[in-house]
Order: C-alpha cells, then structure tokens, then sequence
C-alpha cells in the first residue's frame, strides 16, 4: 500500500513540477547553474572512471577471448560494443545516481528541513517547479554529454591499455573499433540515457522534497534516493533492452 | 484582518487544534502563546495553509484561504510575508539576493530599483555593509533581521512570525520585537507572531491569545494577561519566580 501511496505522490509532484513557470528568465539562469554544477563537475570522474574501465574491458576481453579462432579485431569491436550498449549508459548512470543524486536529495532535503521550502511557497512561488524542473532539465540534457564523453574515454582508453600490454597493435585496435558498426546502438543507448537522466533528478527531487525531520532524515532520505534510483535504473534498463531491442 | 473560526487540524486521529475561533487585527501585533506543543506552529502554518485544516474558515479580509483554487492562493501568497524560525534564508544566495529574491519573481522593477529598494529593507532593519555576505557568514539575529526585511520586500498586508526570538539573546529580542512593532504601525499590515517569550508578550502584545494543548486558552491584551485569574495562563506566564515577582510589584504599584 505504501508503495502506491509513494507512487501517486510522485506523479502529483511531477505534475507541480511540470507546470507553467512563474518567471522563465530566473528558471533559464537555474538551469544553467544546474548544467555546471550537476554535469560539469561530473565530467572529470566519468572521463577518468571510463578511460579506466575502457583500459580494463579491453584487457579483460584479451585474456579471454585469445583463440586461433577468434579475430583479433573482436577485442577492440567488443569494447566498443560494451561501452556503448551498457556501461557509458547503463553503469555510468548508476555511478551518477550516487554523486548527482544524492546531492540532489540532500540539497532539496536540507532545504524542506530548514523551512526554505516553505518560504518559497509563502512567498507565492511554485517550490516543487522552481526547485526540481531546473534540475531535471540540466540532468537530463547533460546525460547524453557524458554518454558520448564515456564512450569516447573507454575507447582511448582501450586504446592505452591494449598495444601497452602488448596484446594488439593500435592498428588491430582500431580496426576492430572500426567494425560492423550498427548505429541504431547509440540511438538505443541515447533513448535509455534520457531515461535515466530523467530518473537521476526526479526521485533523489522526490526523496528529498517529501523529507520530514532533521539532517538524519535527510541523511536517509539521501541514501534512499540512490538504492531506488539505481534500482529503477537497472528495471527500465531491464524494460528497454526489451523494447527496443525486439 | 484575519478571522478564523471553529479551525480543527488533527494528525493521525490526534486532535491537535480543537475548535478555534478569532480575529487577528489590522495594524496590531497579534500574539499567538503557548507552551512547546500546544499547537502554536501548526495553527500559524495553517492559516498561511502550509498545513490543511480538518475542519473551519481562514479569512484573509473576507477570503476563505481555503476555498482558493492554486492560482488564487498563489496570489494571496503575494501579500503575505513570513520569518521563519530559523530565518529560512536561501543559503546559496547572499544577504542582498535573498531580499531581492522576491522582486525578482514577482516584479517587473529595473536592476537599480531592485538595488535600491534592497537597501531600503536592509536599512529599515538596521543592516548596514552585510549586502554580500552569505547567511552563514552572519549572526542569528541578524538572520533574523534579514529574513524580516525579505518578507517586507514587496509590502505585505499580512507578516506572519514563527518565534522570531528563539535562540537570540535578550537585547537581540527586544530589538527584534521593536522592529516587528514599527513595521506593523508604520505599513499598516496585520502581524501575527508564535512566541512563548513572555518579554515579547508584555512588550509587543496588542493582542494575545493564548493556545493549550490545542484549544483556545485566554485572549486579552499585555495589560490583561498579567491579572487573569486563568489557571493554565497563570501557570505558563508566570513560571519562572522573575516573572512572579513582576506581576507583584506591578500589583503594589497599582494598590499604590
């Protein structure tokens, strides 16, 4: 029952939060200091955590795909593959429900608890649009920036690992990167990173805009925010392979 | 002018307003009194309908608060002007940006009114050279004082203040009291203050009404509640052997 209860108080929030903006011109400077605070600052750790993963999908794909019968261009065709279907969407969201999403929960959270919440709404203001719908709108155009940065990192890191440790030369490398290409995959990982974007801001917004007690709640609210997200994240990943890939 | 009447607000089965009906004057500071629980806090916030009410009429000058539909509370909302406990300032703006927070959502006025107008609040609560400082960078009464001066950025008929001297020292208190008094007068709106310090309610108490465990108690003025034979008020106003000892030499100066 709880979770019904849950479910309907989000929707109803994402219907305050979809509704017309008091002033736009003060929503657009929010949305813009959300992009550099929620995506900017997320670029270095997603390019440094997918050059890394790259490096180590490559090496791992040597190790065990090493047969007379399997050519060698699979590894670099593969990493690219991995990268693209799963992690720079699907993984790396999961990483950006932790850092983003909990700021958002404890940043909202903190917000409800010291009564500014309440402040805006005294003040006539749409609290859940002007608080929530800029971060929405930041997430969810920033996620498809750091898709394509994630795949680009993972291959240059591929790229770094696999002629190092000798296994393959860059031309090898390149040439499986360069494989049987199938652009649909990046539109169907494009599709699922919206949908995650969307995810990664509006339930952290939700766990943190409905928080009722002190810094332990918001504490918990944040940790919440990022068990449901990355659960919700790895279900519609779940749903959307399913969909899209039939 | 604010009237409630017969305003009941449970949680969870527990009754915590029972039937409560008054009328807050225009140009008056009207104190709301109580011990901690007694439903001081959710009878403030449900009248600016932060809280539902079960049952009863809030009327902001003849307008039921509750039979207004979104656009019409947002509305009413714009007349209004609230401090908060903890001042509930936005701590990613500074002291000015936060005065100027309201202007900037509901007024079409140019940077240099803004600018001015800013200064025009911060110098009615005595604050001066604090326009870029965060508001953890300031101290609790000025806090205070700032959230005072947003909530009267854009004139409000009505201020509304959650226990503006908690946790502030008493020359703080008394400073913050005589500001909320002067604006009351000098704008002419209808102030109600949540307050259990009992240096506000002799002081500033145009009007008092006193909340226990969820019914209306008493109402009178500060002269009043120093002679009321009412058992539950006697017993909250005059705790402390201070507060004693005052009624009775105001008794013996009034024998005298």
């Amino acid at each position: 029952m709880k979770v019904f209860n849950e479910i309907g108080s989000y929707f109803l929030l994402m219907y305050r939060v979809f509704s017309r903006p008091e002033k736009k011109q003060i929503y657009w400077r929010q949305v813009l200091l959300e992009i550099e605070k929620l995506g900017i600052h997320s670029l270095g750790i997603v390019a440094i955590i997918s050059v890394f993963m790259g490096g180590i999908i490559t090496l791992q794909l040597t190790y065990n795909m090493t047969s007379p019968l399997m050519p060698i261009y699979l590894i670099g065709l593969g990493n690219r593959d991995t990268l693209i279907l799963e992690f720079s969407c699907t993984i790396l969201s999961l990483m950006l429900a932790g850092k983003v999403g909990s700021n958002i929960a404890s940043e909202i959270g903190s917000m409800r608890v010291t009564e500014q919440i309440d402040s805006l709404e005294l003040m006539g203001v749409n609290s859940a649009s002007f608080l929530i719908l800029p971060k929405i709108a930041a997430v969810v155009f920033m996620s498809p920036i750091l898709f394509i940065l994630s795949v680009f990192c993972g291959i240059i890191g591929g790229l770094i690992a696999g002629p190092l440790s000798g296994v393959l030369t860059i031309a090898e490398y390149v040439g499986g990167i360069r494989s049987f290409f199938v652009s649909y995959y990046v539109t169907f990982s494009m599709i699922k990173t919206l949908v995650f974007g969307f995810l990664i801001a509006t339930v952290p917004a939700f766990n943190g805009y409905y928080v009722q007690g002190g810094a332990l709640e918001v504490g918990k609210a944040s940790t919440r925010s990022v068990v449901n997200t990355s659960i919700l994240i790895l279900f519609f990943d779940l749903v959307l392979t399913q969909l899209l890939f039939k | 002018m604010i009237e409630i009447k017969n305003i009941k607000k449970s949680f969870e089965n527990r009754p915590v307003l029972k039937d409560i009906s008054t009328l807050f004057e225009k140009g008056k500071t009207n104190l709301i009194i109580g011990q901690s629980g007694s439903g001081k806090t959710v009878l403030l916030k449900s009248i600016v309908r932060l809280l539902e009410v079960d049952e009863g009429e809030i009327l902001f000058d003849g307008r039921d608060i509750r039979k207004l539909n979104f656009r019409d509370l947002k509305q009413l909302r714009k007349e209004m002007g609230m401090v908060f406990q903890g001042g509930a300032l936005f701590d990613s703006l500074n002291v000015a940006e936060n005065v100027q927070f309201p202007m900037n959502m509901f007024t079409t006025m140019t940077p240099g009114e803004k600018a001015r107008h800013v200064d025009f609040c911060l110098d009615r609560v005595n604050i001066k050279g604090a326009h870029h400082l965060s508001p953890s960078e300031i101290s609790g009464g000025m806090r205070k004082r700032v959230a005072i001066a947003r909530a009267i950025a854009l004139n409000p008929k009505y201020l509304f203040c959650d226990e503006p001297n908690s946790g502030l020292d008493p020359v703080t208190s008394i400073l913050i009291d005589n500001l909320i008094k002067e604006i009351t007068v000098e704008f002419d709106i209808t102030t109600l203050i949540n307050t259990h310090d009992m240096n506000s309610v002799m002081e500033i108490g145009d009007n008092i009404l006193f909340i226990s465990e969820g019914e209306k108690g008493w109402e009178g003025n500060s002269t009043q509640v120093l002679f009321t034979n009412n058992k539950k008020l006697n017993e909250f106003v005059f705790a402390s052997p201070l507060s004693k000892r005052i009624r009775d030499l105001k008794q013996r100066e009034d024998d005298e």
